[in-house]
């Protein structure tokens, strides 16, 4: 059967499937939802009669030969690349999977300090070396931009044997770095170029946004289909080009990913993609222009600062990804995590995430001009209620990692626990992360400097949550024991 | 043939109209808007569904949710309303001499539209040279004003659907900021009959409180409202409603009215325990 980007082979598939009543003796055990009426009536009889097994008529995950092949062929040719995979574990498994099909213990790998922790954790279990390029810096805003050419040129000159380079395209805060240029240069090198696109699915279906990576000329991406494609939480894509083997990749992503894929996620996947192929244009735009107002209107408030593409700069900020509505608080006298929990306990507004000097919400097609309304009113209130003379609010994230041990030995090096105070000088055994929106502080292998134990402990009283030691209250920390 | 209209007041409870007439029948930007004209109440306007005025009881809600505050202070110059696309609202204000100005804001020019067309009988006032309207969202109209108003009004659908933005905290907190030093806010408070509608008002009532130093609530016997039993929110920064009634005065003024009376002021903030319990105000 021939199809188009008008199709939906996977979902289609399981319409008929539905339709034949194949009487199940085979799991998920509840049966089409009659084993679990609670579970049934929550979420919905249609929900639970498509949540099936693989089969012969709707195809394997593991090794697609009908509709996942066919739905896996149509989102290749949605997003412009060579093959695309389904993924049922997250962007997270999207992005391991690349670092893990260039990288091999020992190979080395460049990527940004703020990477997602996703794939400092692909380097614990690869064996893969970090090569660390510093952000720059937006010191007025504290926030990480994108990697400076120069820069990447740099640690390519100086590690001429890596294999990989690992891009985030946009930043959480929708900072793009130079990506074709970046590219170029790898390629000249023969590295390979993987991006973590995990905010930027809309890059592929919208007008007047940054470059894709696809786009750009990059070896793989990871995209994020569920944060601003439409489809459900937890699934993803994994895309690849130019001489990426995608059998290989196929071999990688089945090391760790689930046998029992998810028909719920895989339907959503393909669907999501039809929707974005048929109706992205309208929905991007729409997303731009409610992200223009709500932009427009907070600034008008005074006191936040809501940026945009006011910040490019031909580098580091190459390119700004303006569907994100990122908010810079501190002027008004709080944290951005202030203003996120009072968002939420106050307002009953959630938004993305606040970190120390700013707070990002996100807008899609989905949202409507109501609930911009109502952010804006919320910020304006918690100003008018909340707000004080700017106070010496820490403007600083990012600190430069000294790597003493690869993250893999040092995850599986022996450890003691010692107190974070007198940890100084010590190589961390653990990650310290300061969540959302999960940039590392620490990784495992980098040496424990009296920056970063000031860092901790101010992100701590300032109510941000910090996860990775094992010690719930970041009073102690694991240290490579000698 | 026999045509009925049905709304649903809970999912198993159907409050039904026989209908002569359907007089206007379109669907807006934000909703769904008719008019029919009822054997037993008059013409009716409906918005999704759900019924907001009759002809025969739009004078208790409209007589409640304007002389309350009005006979609270009697130099009120000028009025926001907001909603109150009907204009029983308007009417009503219109009727005092003393007030200067009425802004009033509508999201839906098509409920203006129809009740202008199908409506005279509250929409009567809205060529008032006193009255403004604007056809924009409350709460960002409100956002923009500080220290203007005498009173605001909030004559709002129910808490889902456009109305939603006028029953959240910031939204109470812009009113404060729009309201003069003395200002006062009556809001529509649903009811708290039927489970579905306890939690919106009970959350409505606590976000008023914490907003305003001043802040209860009075009911009213309305007929074609989910269990005929309404309330209506009072909030100021200054003037107790019961303390505050200006009783000889506003009786002074001779304006007839069909439900309202000073008598019934004072009795209307009186309310059953089982709502006190709800509100978290049981002596």
């Amino acid at each position: 059967m021939k199809y188009t980007q008008h199709n939906s082979p996977i979902h289609e598939a399981l319409l008929q499937h539905k339709k034949n009543r194949v009487v199940p003796f085979d799991v998920p055990g509840h049966k089409g939802g009659r084993g679990t009426p609670e579970l049934t009536e929550f979420l919905g009889i249609d929900c639970l009669k498509v949540d099936v097994n693989s089969s012969k008529p709707i195809d394997n995950l593991i090794h697609p030969v009908s509709v996942i092949k066919a739905a896996e062929e149509l989102a290749a040719e949605a997003f412009g690349a060579d093959a695309a995979f389904f993924m049922v574990n997250g962007t997270t498994a999207a992005v391991q999977a690349m670092i893990m099909s260039t990288c091999k213990a020992g190979e080395k790998i460049i990527m940004p300090r703020n990477v997602h922790r996703s794939a400092i954790n692909a380097l614990v279990v690869c064996g893969a070396i970090p090569v660390y390029v510093n952000p720059d810096v937006n010191h007025k805003l504290g926030i990480p931009l994108g990697m400076a050419v120069d820069d990447i040129k740099k640690a390519i000159e100086e590690n001429p044997d890596a294999k990989a380079i690992l891009v985030n395209n946009p930043t959480y805060y929708g900072i793009c770095s130079n990506l074709k240029e970046i590219v170029k240069l790898a390629h000249q090198y023969g590295i390979r170029v993987l991006v973590d696109e995990a905010h930027g699915t809309h890059f592929y279906f919208g007008e007047n946004l940054p470059i894709s990576a696809m786009a750009a000329g990059a070896d793989m991406a990871a995209v994020s289909m569920h944060k601003t494609g439409g489809s459900l939480t937890q699934s993803s894509f994994l895309i690849c080009q130019n001489d990426v083997d995608p059998g290989y990749v196929r071999q990688i992503i089945n090391l760790t990913q689930t046998t029992s894929g998810s028909y719920l996620l895989l339907s959503s996947l393909d669907l999501a993609r039809k929707n974005m192929v048929l109706n992205g244009k309208e929905l991007v735009e729409k997303t731009l222009d409610l992200a223009k107002y709500g932009r427009e209107e907070i600034n008008q408030i005074g006191g936040y600062y809501a940026f945009s593409s006011e910040m490019i700069n031909g580098d580091t900020v190459y390119d700004f990804d303006r569907t994100k509505l990122s908010v810079h608080t501190t002027e008004i006298g709080l944290a951005g995590v202030e203003v996120y929990d009072l968002l939420r306990d106050e307002y009953g507004i959630q938004v993305e995430f606040g970190d120390i000097g700013n707070l990002l919400a996100i807008i899609s097609g989905g949202d409507r001009y109501f609930e911009i309304e109502r952010l804006v009113s919320a910020l304006s209130e918690i100003k008018r209620i909340y707000g004080k003379d700017k106070v010496g609010i820490l403007n600083h994230e990012y600190i430069d990692p000294e790597v003493a041990f690869t993250p893999q030995m040092a995850f599986y090096h022996d450890k003691k626990s010692v107190l974070l105070k007198e940890s100084e000088g010590h190589i961390a055994g653990e990650f310290v992360m300061c969540y959302p929106p999960g940039i590392p502080i620490l990784a495992p292998g980098e040496r424990i400097t009296k920056d970063i134990i000031d860092y901790i402990v101010y992100a701590k009283e300032k109510g941000s949550s910090i996860t990775g030691p094992k010690d719930m209250t970041i009073e102690h920390i694991n240290i490579i024991d000698f | 043939m026999e045509l009925w209209y049905s709304e649903h007041h809970t999912e198993h409870v159907r409050f039904s109209l026989k209908v002569k007439q359907e007089l206007f029948n379109k669907q807006s930007d934000f909703q769904h808007v008719s008019i029919l004209d009822t054997i037993e109440f008059g013409r009716v306007l409906t918005l999704d569904g759900c019924l907001m005025v009759t002809e025969k009881d739009e004078f208790i809600y409209h007589d409640m949710i304007v002389h309350v505050p009005m006979a609270t202070n009697l130099d009120i110059k000028k009025v926001l309303v907001i909603g109150a696309g009907d204009g029983g609202t308007i009417r009503e204000l219109t009727r005092y001499n003393s007030i200067e100005l009425i802004d009033m804001v509508e999201i839906d020019p098509l409920v203006v539209e129809a009740c202008k067309a199908h409506l005279p009988q509250t929409a009567c006032k809205l060529e008032d040279p006193r009255v403004h309207i604007y056809y924009e969202d409350g709460l960002k109209f409100v956002r923009r004003k500080s220290d203007e108003y005498d009173l605001i009004l909030v004559d709002s659908t129910d808490p889902f659907g456009p109305g939603e933005g006028l029953f959240t905290k910031e939204f109470y907190g812009n009113c404060f900021n729009a309201l003069k030093e003395k200002g006062i806010l009556v809001n529509q408070h649903e009811s708290t009959y039927y489970d579905a509608y306890v939690e919106a008002m009970k959350r409505a009532h606590q976000r008023i409180k914490e907003t305003f130093p001043i802040a209860s609530v009075y009911q009213a016997h309305i007929p074609t409202y989910p269990s005929g039993y309404w309330l209506f929110g009072y909030a100021s920064k200054h003037y107790d409603p019961l303390k505050d009634l200006k009783e000889e005065e506003w009786n002074a003024l001779g304006l007839k009215t069909k439900y309202y009376n000073t008598n019934l002021h004072k009795g209307c903030f009186a309310l059953p325990n089982y709502v006190k319990e709800q509100l978290n105000e049981l002596d």
